[in-house]
Formats: structure tokens, sequence, C-alpha cells
């Protein structure tokens, strides 16, 4: 074990994670969800178009009002990441900077500022520009938020596979930009996050749309909206597993390391079973209670019941703590289970049925925010599994960090903690509190002008809200 | 044939995050000083103040991320020197932003007998912010000096910049808003006025007295002719708004955008002040620009993104403030 006593440098390092893991955590919560919602709300707002179906544009109401929260959210937790790097991680800009400095500059310039300039128009443009403007802001936004998504995962793909560059006296010098930014594991960890994106805004529509439904809304653009999202959850789920599983066949090659510690192999060998459950000891460098599928890990990760996959044993003191990794990796893949499972229920009973069954619509509501677990659980895989490294092969983790006193770390992380916590909290409620409010709003049958009057239904929605609570 | 001690790329690069900082002073600036003034008294004043900045804060912030992102790609180690040193300001400064941020949202979706609370961290929040900006400012300007002297110098600009953001926040107000609202904005921008002025001729002094470097700079033969009227140019624009503000609201509200013209002439020339006084370092006596730049390549591979992408974003921007322009109104989805 570390000892925490002597060395405050171990203390600031510990620290600077644990500070680094909260704020990205909290912050990669809100892009998630929108990334596709964007998309999601162009689509609605072309429906109505095309349609000139009301419901469409009362879909696209309640929704643009949640996204501009949950952009808020983003911007603000995006800021403080864009400080983390000097004041915790120096050593990353000194090392790897003239790589890492201008794929975030394009990230930057690129995407912030055409999401944050058409974002204003797209919220509150309707009636001061054209109805096309409109659109074409929608749509920039929505550009804007994937493209963003894209440079940034292009420089954490370049962190795990790093490729087209050359060390000169330590540090990283740029020889091939597109190997840079194409690198080995980049395609895949797009597609994975991009379709990750889909599922979580998916489930998050399901589940706020079921709850609407459940405290008795009776409109027609709660169903629409459940049913687009079950719809969507449900084709996007199984091409998720199969990206899902050619991600993991590039990790093999490329970061095999993570790959045993995800599988939980200790030793080279062949016909390796694949583990649903197990409890790993790093100490003594094996697994306890196993429950296993013979010869399938193997099979899933070589094609080949025999094949052979390197074990831990091969990485010593080069391959990531097992426990968290191995965690992680199953309950990203039960959240998958379990999204499958709702999602292609859910339109059984719409497409057969034409109505979901109260216990399902429950069950939905639970599911609103799986796609943040299943996010969450998949980016630990992916991080934690390429410590030691802050860049595999190139700069270890512990040789980047900060030399700011340990104390002015745990200040800074306790604020960050505090804020998080009461934030999560007010977002959370706001939603159900929003949905209620929609509910009650619409029950009167507005015209679209009305449910525009943010302090006529706030008001409306408190009292209805203190009725039901008297 | 280009030497590290002759490259023109930093000094681009310099540039344009001395462009984007000034936009972020000037832009950010007046929201959040709309933030610091929204009078705990009147929600329909509230109301309109938080209307007025609702469409553009986010781009605003966005020129923060713009620059210090420039910061961070074309001069790396001054930014990790920088962010170390001011480690806890720059979090402070952080829940600030992040606090005033959330407000615009929570406080019209969050249950409405909240929305008072939100308001009032929504100011809360803008006077961290511009509190430990000026602090920051000042700490820089001193080099990072481990003395009373520089704390106190910070403090003092901590004052100052709250000033000067509530002093653009509240003629922002002025040209955006009519009625009773304008009238207590111009008493607002009428007294920031006078503090700014106080604030910009202490810093001026206190600088000049015990920055031995600096006052070489400002004060050899050729600058001198320069100096003159640039003194009489900030006294006329001091004056002017003084004038005005005691008169405003004009007949037909004739001149309402002079105030804030005037407030980003001032900004810019106290950045560009600023700016000379520094050149060639980005630390102050510690660190030159060409010490701590990037690899020419990666500045290559950056300028030319930036050379199409700058423009474009000043564009949509103006395009922007175009769609929202006029007195501020209701902001509805």
């Amino acid at each position: 074990m570390l000892d925490m006593t002597t060395n405050p440098h171990e203390v600031s390092f510990l620290l600077s994670r644990i500070q680094f893991a909260v704020n990205i955590s909290f912050h990669i919560l809100f892009p998630t969800i929108n990334i596709a919602l964007c998309w999601m709300l162009l689509f609605f707002k072309i429906r109505y178009n095309r349609t000139q179906n009301e419901a469409w544009i009362r879909i696209y109401r309640f929704w643009v009002r949640i996204f501009a929260l949950t952009f808020a959210l983003g911007v603000v937790t995006g800021v403080t990441m864009s400080f983390q790097f000097g004041t915790n991680w120096p050593g990353y800009m000194e090392t790897v900077g003239n790589i890492a400095g201008p794929l975030l500059g394009y990230e930057v310039m690129t995407a912030f500022f055409l999401e944050a300039t058409f974002l204003s128009v797209m919220l509150f443009g309707i009636g001061r520009v054209s109805d096309r403007v409109h659109t074409f802001s929608t749509l920039m936004v929505a550009l804007g938020t994937s493209l963003s998504a894209f440079w940034i995962i292009a420089l954490d793909s370049w962190m795990q596979t790093p490729s087209g560059f050359e060390m000169r006296d330590g540090v990283a010098y740029a020889t091939d930009w597109w190997a840079i930014i194409f690198n080995p594991s980049m395609p895949y960890r797009v597609t994975h996050m991009l379709l990750a994106s889909g599922l979580t805004a998916a489930f998050f529509v399901a589940g706020i749309s079921a709850y609407r439904i459940l405290k008795g809304d009776s409109k027609v653009s709660a169903k629409m909206a459940l049913n687009f999202a079950m719809v969507v959850a449900a084709i996007l789920i199984p091409i998720q597993m199969f990206v899902g599983d050619l991600h993991g066949l590039n990790t093999l090659k490329h970061q095999p390391a993570k790959i045993a510690a995800m599988e939980g192999i200790w030793q080279t060998s062949n016909e390796v079973p694949l583990l649903l459950f197990a409890i790993p000891d790093e100490k003594q460098k094996t697994n306890h209670f196993e429950i296993a599928i013979p010869k399938m890990a193997s099979i899933i990760l070589t094609h080949d019941s025999s094949g052979e996959i390197q074990g831990l044993n091969e990485f010593v003191g080069k391959h990531p703590p097992v426990a968290p990794v191995f965690y992680s990796f199953r309950l990203m893949i039960a959240m998958g289970m379990l999204m499958l499972a709702t999602a292609w229920l859910g339109c059984y009973f719409f497409i057969h049925k034409k109505q979901y069954p109260t216990l399902l619509l429950k069950g939905t509501v639970l599911m609103t925010f799986s796609g943040w677990i299943a996010t969450l659980a998949g980016w630990y895989v992916t991080e934690i599994g390429r410590q030691p490294y802050l860049v595999t092969g190139i700069l270890r983790t512990r040789d980047a960090v900060t030399t700011t006193p340990p104390e002015n770390i745990g200040i800074s992380l306790a604020m960050y903690l505090l804020l998080y916590g009461f934030l999560l909290f007010a977002y959370i409620r706001t939603l159900f509190v929003m949905a209620y409010r929609a509910i009650n709003l619409e029950q009167n049958n507005p015209s679209i002008d009305d449910m525009q009057n943010d302090t006529l239904s706030a008001d409306e929605s408190t009292q209805s809200l203190t009725r039901k609570h008297s | 044939m280009i030497t590290p001690e002759n490259d023109w790329l930093p000094i681009v690069f310099l540039g344009l995050m001395a462009l984007s900082f000034l936009i972020y002073a000037i832009l950010d600036g007046y929201d959040l000083g709309v933030g610091v003034l929204l009078p705990q008294d009147n929600q329909a004043q509230r109301d309109i103040m938080i209307y007025s900045i609702g469409p553009f804060w986010d781009a605003n912030e966005t020129w923060l991320v713009m620059a210090i992102g420039l910061l961070l790609i074309a001069f790396p180690s001054a930014h990790s020197l920088i962010l170390q040193t001011l480690y806890l300001p720059i979090a402070l400064m952080l829940a600030g932003l992040i606090l005033r941020g959330v407000s615009f949202d929570f406080r019209t979706k969050a249950p409405s007998k909240d929305k008072r609370k939100w308001d009032l961290t929504f100011k809360i929040g803008s006077l961290i912010a511009t509190l430990t900006q000026g602090y920051m400012l000042g700490r820089y300007v001193t080099g990072f000096e481990d003395t009373l002297l520089s704390y106190g110098f910070s403090l003092l600009a901590s004052i100052c910049v709250t000033a000067g953001y509530c002093f653009i926040g509240a003629a922002w107000l002025v040209m955006r808003t009519e009625g009773d609202l304008q009238k207590r904005a111009a008493k607002w921008a009428k007294a920031c006025n006078i503090l700014m002025a106080i604030g910009i001729i202490a810093v001026c002094i206190t600088n000049l007295t015990f920055n031995e470097a600096m006052t070489e700079k400002w004060f050899a033969f050729p600058q001198l002719l320069v100096v003159i009227p640039i003194s009489f140019l900030f006294a006329f624009l001091f004056g002017s708004v003084h004038i005005y503000l005691t008169q405003a609201p004009l007949k037909n509200d004739f001149g309402c955008w002079y105030p804030f013209a005037a407030a980003v002439l001032i900004f810019i020339l106290c950045f560009c002040g600023l700016a000379y006084s520094f050149y060639p370092y980005i630390v102050w006596q510690k660190v030159t620009i060409w010490e701590a730049a990037s690899a020419r390549e990666s500045l290559m591979f950056i300028f030319f993104g930036a050379v199409v992408v700058f423009p474009t974003i000043i564009a949509y921007t103006i395009f922007s403030y175009k769609v929202f322009w006029g007195k501020a109104t209701s902001l509805t989805y």
C-alpha cells in the first residue's frame, strides 16, 4: 500500500485522479444525453413540418426545454474540464501537448462555437427567424455536439492507441496528422460512443414519457414520444452489441492487457472460459467464486474454441487494476441486456397490442438513466483499463501529475463533490417537475403559444404539486 | 531561415489568444456584470435583465474556453505554470461560473417558488467569478510574487475588475432596456463609471511606482507621445459618459448605445496597455512567448484551421446578435 503520510506527492496524485474522475464522470452525463437528443429534436421538428401534426411540435417544445437545461449543465462542467489539464496534469501537456493541443483546439473552434451560438437561435428563435433558419440552426447544434464528440474521442483514442508521432527528448512531435486522428481505435470508440448516446437519450425520453403516462397524461404526445424512443432503442441496441464486439476485438489487438483485466484472465491459456461472475483477487492473482461458460471467451475473442488469449502474467507492472475494470465491464453488459429486454418488449406491445402494460411502464421509468450507468461503466473499463499509462506506452499517469500541494486539491475536490451532488439532485428533480407540469398544462388543451409561457405553467404546476402532497 | 527567435507563428497565436481574452472580457464582462447587478427587490426587472443576456451568455463564456485553449495549445509550459500557481482562485471561479450558468436554466424550470433562490445563486455566482478573475489578473500582473504588495494589489484588482464588469453590464442594460429599469441601470452605470475610473488610475499609479521595468517602458521618449493623447481620450470617455448618464434616457432614447460603446473602447484601451506592458513576456520577466511556444508543426496545423474558423465564428456571432437585437423582451421556447 502507498504510504500516504510521508509522501504528499502521492496524496496529490490520488486526489488529482479522483478529482479528474469526478469531473469527467459528471460532465459526460449531459453530453451523452444531448448528442443524440439534438438529432431527435431535429427529427421531431422535421416530422412536424412534414405532417403538420401538432403532437410533434408539442413533443419538440417539451424536450427542447430539457435539452436546454441539460446543455447548460454540459457547458459549465465542460469549462471546468478545460482547466483541469493545466491545474492538475501539467505533465500531460508538456509531453504530448503538441498532439493533444491541436485536437482540443479543433474541438473548441469547430464545435463549441457552432453549438453555443446556434443554440440561442434554436431555443429562442421561433418567431424571430424563419422556420427554415430555425431548422437549420437545430441542425447546426446537432452537428456541433457530434463534432465535439468526434474530436474529443479522437484524442482519447490517440491516448489509448497512439500513432503518427515521434518522440524527441521525451516530447511527442506529430509526424502524420491523419494517422493521429484516425488512430487504430478511433473509429470503433467514436461509433460505440455515438450509439451509447443514442441509447441513453432513447431511454431518457422513454422513461420520462412513461412517467407522464403513468401519472395520467392521456394526451397523444407523451405516447408518441414513448413509441418513438422504444423503436429507436430496439434498433440501436443490437447494433451497439455488434459494434461493442468489434471494439473488443480491436482492443485485444492493441491493448491486450486491458482485455485480460476485463475478462479476468491471470495466466495466458487456450480454451479460456467466459466469466459471468467472479471476484478477482489481485494479491493471489486468481479469481474466487467463478461462474463461467467454458471456452466462450476464446470463441468470442478469437473465433476459435481453443484460441489462446494472453493473461495478466504477460504484463507485470504494466496492467491496470483488475477488479474495477472487471466489474465495470460486467455492469455495462448487464445494462445492455436490460436495455435489450425493455426495448424489445416495448416494441412488441407497441406493435401488437397498441398499448403498454403498467408494469412495463414502471420498468421503463426505472430505466430512465440506464444509459448513464452503462456509459459510465463503459468509460471506466476503457479509461481505468489504460492504466498505469496516461498515454499508452509513452507517459505514465503518475508522471504527469501536478506539484500543487494536496491541501489545495483536497479543497477543490470537496467543493466539486458538494456542488455536483447538489446539481445532480436539482437536475433530476427538475426533470420530473417539468414532466409533471407538462401533464397539468396539456390537460387543459392549451394552444401552442400558451405552452411557451414559463411563469404561467410554473405556477400552475407548483399549485397542483402542493395540492397533491397535502 | 526560421529560427525559434524570429518565428512569426507564436506572435500570431499570441494575437489570437489576446483577441480571445479581450472578446471574453467584453462579452462575458457585460453578462457577468448584469448578473452582479441583479436587484433583490424587483422580480420583473430581474426577468428583463436576464432576458437581455439569455441568448448570448453561452457563446460569451465559450471565449474563455477558447482563450485558455489557445494558451494551452500554443504556450503549454506557460499554461501549466499559470494554472498551477492560480490553483485555488481558478477552482473558485469555476464554481462561480457553474452556479451562474445553471441558474439561467433552473430559474425558469425548477418549481417557481425556488426562482428567487436561483436568481440569488445567479448573482452570487457572477460575483464570485468577477472577483476571482480580477484577483487572478492582479496576481498575473505582479508576476505571482509572494509579497504583501502583490496580494494587496490583487485585491484592488478584484474590485476594479468587478467595477469594470458592472459598468459594461449596466451600459448594456441602458442600451437594451426601457423605462424604470433603464433609469436604474443609468444610475448603476454612473456609479460604476466613477469606481472604475478611480480603479484604473490606482492600478496605473501602483504599477508605475513599484515596477521600474514597466515605468521605463512607458516613459521613454517616443512612447510618451502616445501616452499623453491616450490619457486625454480616457478623460474624455469617462467625462462624457458621466454627463450622458446623468441625463439618460434622452429624447427618443438618443445615443443609448453610447455608454456601451465607450465601455468597449475603455476595455480595449486597458487591454492594449496591459499587452504592451507585458510583451514579449507571457509570464512577467520569467517566460517569453518564444520560450513557451509549442512545436512549429503543431502550431501550423492549428493555424490553418484558425484562419478559416475565426472569421466564421465572428460571422455567426454577428448573425446571432442581429437576430436578438433591439430592446430585450421575454424569451420563449
